[in-house]
């Protein structure tokens, strides 16, 4: 990688009004004794399942099955992706990136905030985890390993790096078979995992 | 989740909780799952109850109408969020100036903080 994404003058970190307030309050019932920190990340994560990365398998679902979709995509995700409604309240640019028999794409960042939420939900705990990022960038087939996922040698990884103005969407390759599917039933196939790319879309006779 | 859903039931005799399609909740970022584990465990210790609670919400909400809230659901955990930090006040926890004074701190945080690196309330200078 070695790219940077920032402008000389603004390479810190930036919370929001919103952040700042969440941070401020928790960090005083913590010191305070009133709330366990382990606990509160204990039930985020509990409703993060409830989150569920839905909006982009719809947004995969519709790549698919609709090339002007998928095109538009390819050319302005942000707007592709807000005109099904899904729009980041921060002013986050959204890009996709697809893959191919040629390249497989993965997400990385350190930091949580640099996670497309608006269509992925909350992200994964493992995702904000310091060895996840440092093991995917310097081992990115014996992560997808640890995943389940075996690609060719003849497959290209690449590492796509979030940044706070920057979010990624991996368009997994559609699975065979699946061409008489509807939206609907093709959004079933897409996985959050498949979307950061740490994971393959499903099968269709998975999910007979 | 049963203790989730007696929270909801009770914030829905104030305005209902944002729900997906399925009638699962919704939370859209981090922060808003966040402001609503808090109030759980706070309600869990006993520091309020069911009808203090959405006492403060119905507060926080009406106030925000006031201000000229859009009101489209999309603001639902800032309201959420503002009556904690009454309650929180109301209670003697934290004042309005304690939870001002550590916005700031938590703000020059992050500045001091390259991004990609953890931003800890230990990187403020001024702390």
């Amino acid at each position: 990688m070695g790219h940077n994404h920032h402008h000389d003058h603004d390479d810190h970190s930036h919370l929001s009004g919103i952040e700042l307030r969440v941070r401020a309050l928790e960090s005083i019932l913590v010191e305070k004794g009133y709330v366990d920190p382990a606990a509160i990340d204990a039930l985020v994560e509990t409703y993060e399942v409830k989150v569920g990365p839905r909006n982009g398998a719809k947004v995969v679902a519709k790549a698919w099955a609709d090339p002007d979709y998928r095109e538009w995509l390819r050319t302005d995700a942000t707007a592709a992706i807000a005109s099904l409604g899904f729009i980041g309240r921060q002013g986050e640019q959204m890009v996709a990136v697809e893959n191919t028999p040629d390249q497989h794409n993965m997400v990385v960042c350190t930091l949580c905030s640099c996670y497309p939420w608006p269509v992925l939900g909350l992200p994964p705990v493992w995702y904000k985890s310091a060895p996840y990022r440092s093991r995917a960038v310097l081992d990115p087939r014996g992560v997808l390993a640890e995943f389940g996922v075996h690609l060719p040698e003849t497959t290209r990884i690449r590492i796509w790096d979030s940044t706070a103005e920057v979010r990624y969407l991996v368009i997994p390759m559609r699975p065979d078979g699946t061409e008489d599917m509807s939206q609907e039933a093709l959004a079933e196939l897409v996985t959050r995992d498949s979307m950061i790319g740490t994971g393959l879309a499903r099968q269709p006779e998975a999910m007979r | 989740m049963s203790r989730y859903e007696d929270m909801a039931r009770v914030a829905a005799e104030v305005a209902p909780i944002p729900r997906g399609d399925d009638g699962e909740p919704v939370f859209r970022e981090p922060w808003e799952a966040q402001a609503f584990a808090m109030t759980l465990a706070l309600y869990e210790r006993g520091l309020f109850t069911w009808t203090e609670w959405a006492a403060a919400l119905s507060g926080a909400i009406k106030q925000a109408q006031t201000a000229g809230d859009c009101d489209d659901g999309s603001t639902y955990y800032q309201h959420w969020l503002s009556a904690i930090e009454q309650l929180v006040s109301d209670k003697g926890i934290a004042s309005e100036q304690a939870l001002a004074a550590r916005r700031d701190a938590w703000d020059r945080a992050a500045h001091a903080t390259p991004h990609g690196q953890p931003i800890l309330l230990d990187n403020d200078p001024l702390r």
